[in-house]
């Protein structure tokens, strides 16, 4: 007998990376026919006020332009906000474009100028002429604090006292930190080709993280029949959270086809890129109280983030604080202040990515305070178990984390003292943070099929937005088959597939390979009761468990000369087929489950310059097991990446006079670039877990980013002994 | 964007005589085909002038170089003799853009980017560089890349070339080619600042094109330095950058040139922070006293008061390292 080894743990290459780098792989805005209309949008330039006229005649008049749509002319939609809400809405009453006359916000979708190529619905666009009546205006956070409401969040009860144990600290640290708008700016742009098929029914290809909850939009807001719309995202050119909501190009691609009764397609320019979604700029004011060998005894943590004037958008900014430390008295708060701009998006560690910068900053300020090292200090207050759930991890390796990169780093070498540490004009320092992320599951459905090809096929409706889910999923069916990947096809990205929550918060491994995982188990079932089943079997009397699936054949356990082809079981009929809809475990209820992270970095700064640079971190990831420790490490790198940029780059400007972001393009919104990033080694620490999922392994989508812009923050202090409370932390702010 | 027709002369004097309004010369078109698709610039015709013979570099007669407008800047900045006599143009032309914009990129176009003024690309707001008497947003609005000398009431624009800082300091000459024939014109003439005709960036004439760029003789080999700072460590513009060259004598210096970018809607020359520089030792405190002469009228704006800093630390570092910093 041959002893296969488990495609699951294994470095594959991506299943789908010949066809993405041979261009074969096609994106939303890449498909087309003969005939096939292109949108233009054009946005608000106010930030607030109605729409008097749109004067569309002289667009009208250009030859080849189809529609000026707008909210005097589109097709008929829902009224009532509950067909807008999708299945990422956030609490209150979702935008709808071209639904009136009002403008919530600068860059809002007044119109749609469809015509025969991309260039002249552009070009028309320009002709439009809109007539506003302009409204005063608030985009300013910071000017509106005072008016803030509290979050329609549910935060964990407050524990203990934790006013009269910070009054009663031997050390106390209070701090307050900004961090500004951010956007996702993925490389693939939103689009959407909406294809009027034969019998009229819509074949949308869209830019989306959930096909599903496209679909279900679309045909809540139009009144149409899910028969009669299908959503397919087979390639996502990145997302980040940007596509767990319909976006707006997708609604006017559909009113512009519905109205038209012919194919459209809208793609957004890179400045519309800035015009939905966005990580919400936000204040923190941290407490944190210690005793004078740095035990914590009392912790604060109040967040006001600013939403749109139409929802309450919420994510998960503060539960961390209650969380990563043990601490018996602490108080999380979260606010909202209502703006005229959009309402944020869920952005790579929604809430986390926030929360962590200022506890880990806060932390790293209270180590200061306790002088000892920031790393002590966190191993001294390490939470054993989840104090805001009062459950214990079902698996938590942090200390291993800390333990294994700090080894990795050099940490124990650090100097206590800023500014300890010089190159000629470099100032250098060493910082460090820890990060978590909850490890969720949620329910999913798969379906398994096997021919007589011996091809094994599984499909379900998630998205692979860059994370690599053909590839995991296509090594969690191989391992479960004992089939070589090769003999295994994964399909995805089609909202007539089996049905599968949004990708997005680090849950599709978790969610969708569980699915995947039971699907093949339930085939493989099948297969065995038809095995059983025949005159003389080999395998009467067995059970599932005390056979073996491996290349292609069934055979017995106790017995490998007994065994059969699989194909001969299924024969030259029909493929067998197995479907099936996967819940979270009820024993997870009991515990709490997490991914967590250590990341030290180093960094240079020129003294009289300013400049920072990130020359080397390590990230040591705790998340359980790894299905693919190429594609998993991909993730972590570019989440570090990410954090660096979030330390020190990225930033959306908004003339808060004009109420508009300005820095709408990639060469003033600033990312990392391949020279701003050093050495970056990523580490996975061993951690099982029984209990978060028959695979054991948690997601990494949103961990590599979290704490990375705290460390850096930290390091930065190191270096230079200033604290700098604002991101980014450009170097005028060093200087 | 707005349709235009395009033609493609393969003579100068063709190219010439295609010039009017509403047409502009086109090269590698990396800055005009984004304002273009922006709706910033809405040209009738494009008049590609890359069929042009205008690709050569060569030696001049009083031992400079001629540098075809229409030579890449990454071949300009990998070509040997500029790098053996001219190290600071190659420096600052690698210093700006990516690979494939430098290949694409001309020289003479390098002269003639537009400002990154945020207002400049948003025809949502008002723009006097774009929209002459609209008003400039930029002035009360974002301004931290703006400028903090040389502004008027009507424009804080900076100019965004790298390039064009090491010509200023080089004082190369721009040649320029029109209607009344050939001239050269003293590249500290030829960009503008913005008075109250902002959307004038330079001082060509309509119909003029640039055929050349002249290096003199001298290209300060053994002394240079351009150093640039910016908000990443590529593909950004500068905030503050200075080209310095040094020229040393006995232990003293013998000629001092600085020029300025990021800071101004031109390349920023002070010919009194240079000359304070002559007879003095290469020593820190000569290169802050010449940055203390060269700032002097700098005017901040609500955020871009950390420049004129910046500025002069940048100086007196440039200064630093272009004592020891000349030809490899």
């Amino acid at each position: 007998m041959t002893v296969v080894r488990s495609p699951l743990g294994q470095p594959l290459d991506r299943v789908d990376g010949v066809s993405k780098v041979t261009g074969q792989a096609r994106y939303a805005a890449e498909f087309t026919e003969p005939g096939l209309l292109h949108g233009c949008v054009l946005g608000s330039r106010i930030a607030r006020g109605r729409i008097l006229a749109i004067d569309a005649e002289d667009a009208m008049d250009v030859a080849g332009v189809h529609l000026v749509l707008s909210h005097r002319n589109r097709p008929r939609m829902a009224a009532d906000d509950e067909s807008y809400e999708d299945a990422d809405a956030a609490e209150g009453s979702p935008f709808r474009p071209l639904y009136d006359e009002r403008i919530l916000y600068s860059g809002q979708p007044v119109a749609l100028v469809v015509a025969d190529t991309p260039e002249l619905a552009r070009y028309a666009a320009s002709l439009v002429h809109v007539e506003y009546e302009e409204e005063a205006h608030e985009t300013d956070l910071c000017g509106l604090l005072e008016h803030a409401h509290a979050a329609p969040a549910k935060l964990p009860p407050a524990r203990g006292d934790a006013d009269a144990a910070l009054a009663g600290s031997a050390l106390c640290i209070e701090v307050e930190y900004l961090s500004p708008v951010e956007h996702h700016n993925p490389l693939e742009p939103h689009a959407s080709t909406v294809l009027v098929q034969p019998d009229g029914s819509l074949l949308i290809h869209d830019k989306t993280q959930g096909t599903q909850n496209s679909q279900s939009y679309i045909c809540q807001v139009f009144g149409l029949d899910p028969k009669r719309v299908r959503v397919c995202a087979a390639f996502v050119g990145g997302a980040f959270g940007s596509g767990l909501r319909p976006q707006y190009q997708l609604t006017l691609a559909v009113m512009a086809a519905l109205k038209l009764g012919r194919s459209v397609r809208v793609a957004l320019s890179r400045p519309q890129m800035f015009t939905f979604g966005y990580r919400p700029r936000t204040v923190q004011r941290l407490r944190l109280g210690a005793a004078a060998n740095g035990r914590l005894q009392g912790l604060s943590h109040l967040a006001i983030g600013q939403t749109s004037r139409f929802e309450d958008f919420t994510e998960h900014v503060v539960e961390w604080s209650g969380m990563l430390y043990q601490c018996d008295n602490v108080h999380l708060d979260y606010r909202l202040v209502p703006l005229d701009v959009h309402t944020p998006l869920d952005m790579r560690a929604p809430g986390a990515a926030l929360g962590l910068y200022a506890l880990e900053c806060a932390m790293d300020e209270l180590a200061c305070a306790v002088a000892i090292d920031p790393l002590q200090l966190r191993l001294l207050n390490y939470a054993d178990a989840n104090q805001n759930e009062g459950k214990p991890f079902s698996s938590k390796a942090l200390r291993d984390c800390y333990r294994q990169g700090a080894e990795r780093f050099g940490w124990s070498r650090r100097p206590l003292e800023p500014r300890s540490l010089r190159d000629g004009h470099e100032l250098i320092g060493w910082g460090m943070a820890g990060g978590v992320w909850e490890a969720l599951q949620m329910p999913a459905s798969a379906k398994a099929s096997l021919g007589g090809d011996g091809i094994l096929r599984v499909s379900s409706a998630t998205t692979d937005i860059g994370t690599g889910t053909y590839t995991a999923m296509t090594q969690v069916a191989a391992a479960e088959f004992g089939l070589p990947v090769e003999r295994v096809a994964f399909r995805l990205g089609d909202s007539s597939l089996p049905t599968a929550p949004l990708q997005g918060g680090s849950a599709t491994v978790s969610s969708v390979g569980t699915a995947v995982q039971q699907a093949c188990v339930a085939l493989k079932s099948k297969l065995f009761d038809i095995a059983r089943q025949r005159p003389g079997s080999a395998f009467a009397g067995l059970t599932l468990e005390q056979v073996c699936f491996a290349e292609g054949r069934l055979s017995r356990r106790d017995d490998p000369d007994q065994a059969i082809e699989l194909s001969d079981l299924i024969g030259s009929g029909a493929p067998l087929e197995a479907r099936v809809d996967a819940k979270p475990d009820p024993r997870r209820e009991a515990f709490s489950s997490a991914t967590h992270s250590a990341v030290f970095v180093e960094v240079r700064v020129d003294e009289a310059l300013g400049r920072v640079r990130v020359s080397r971190v390590v990230s040591a990831v705790a998340a359980g097991r790894v299905v693919n420790p190429k594609t998993t490490r991909s993730q972590i790198l570019g989440g570090v990446v990410w954090g660096i940029g979030m330390a020190l780059q990225e930033e959306t400007l908004i003339d808060h006079r004009l109420g508009r972001y300005m820095n709408h393009d990639l060469a003033e919104y600033h990312v990392p670039v391949h020279a701003d990033i050093g050495e970056i080694e990523v580490l996975f620490v061993e951690e099982e877990d029984l209990v978060v999922n028959a695979l054991g392994s948690k997601g990494v989508g949103e961990i590599g980013i979290v704490g990375v812009a705290a460390a850096v923050a930290n390091a930065v202090y190191h270096a230079t002994g200033r604290r700098v409370r604002e991101l980014p932390i450009t170097l005028d702010k060093l200087l | 964007m707005s349709p235009f027709a395009y033609r493609k002369p393969a003579a100068l004097d063709e190219a010439l005589a295609l010039a009017g309004p509403g047409a502009r010369f086109i090269a590698g078109g990396t800055n005009l085909l984004d304002l273009m698709k922006q709706d910033v610039l809405r040209p009738k015709l494009l008049i590609d002038i890359t069929g042009l013979p205008l690709r050569g570099i060569a030696p001049t007669g009083d031992g400079g170089l001629l540098i075809g407008a229409l030579v890449s800047n990454a071949e300009l900045a990998r070509h040997p003799e500029v790098l053996r006599r001219y190290p600071l143009l190659s420096r600052a032309i690698l210093a700006g853009a990516s690979p494939q914009l430098r290949n694409m990129a001309s020289t003479g176009g390098n002269l003639l980017q537009r400002t990154r003024c945020y207002y400049f690309y948003d025809t949502a707001t008002p723009c006097n560089k774009r929209e002459p008497g609209s008003g400039c947003a930029a002035r009360d609005g974002l301004n931290r890349i703006h400028a903090i000398l040389g502004a008027s009431e009507h424009c804080v624009a900076t100019h965004p070339s790298d390039m064009c800082v090491a010509l200023a300091a080089l004082e190369a000459k721009v040649v320029v080619a029109g209607p009344e024939g050939e001239r050269r014109i003293p590249f500290a003439d030829f960009h503008r600042l913005p008075g109250d005709t902002p959307h004038q960036d330079n001082n060509l004439e309509d119909g003029e094109l640039i055929t050349a760029v002249e290096l003199p003789p001298t290209g300060f080999a053994s002394h240079c330095a351009y150093l640039k700072v910016r908000d990443r460590a590529s593909y950004a513009f500068a905030l503050v950058s200075v080209a310095a060259l040094l020229e040393l004598d006995g232990g003293l210096i013998r000629e001092a040139r600085i020029a300025v970018g990021g800071v101004a809607h031109k390349p920023w020359r002070d010919s009194e922070a240079e000359v304070a520089l002559i007879g003095q030792p290469p020593v820190e405190a000569s290169f802050h006293a010449a940055a203390d002469i060269l700032l002097r009228d700098a005017q901040p704006l609500a955020h871009n008061g950390f420049k004129i800093e910046l500025a002069r630390r940048c100086i007196v570092r440039a200064l630093s390292d272009a004592i020891g910093g000349g030809r490899p």
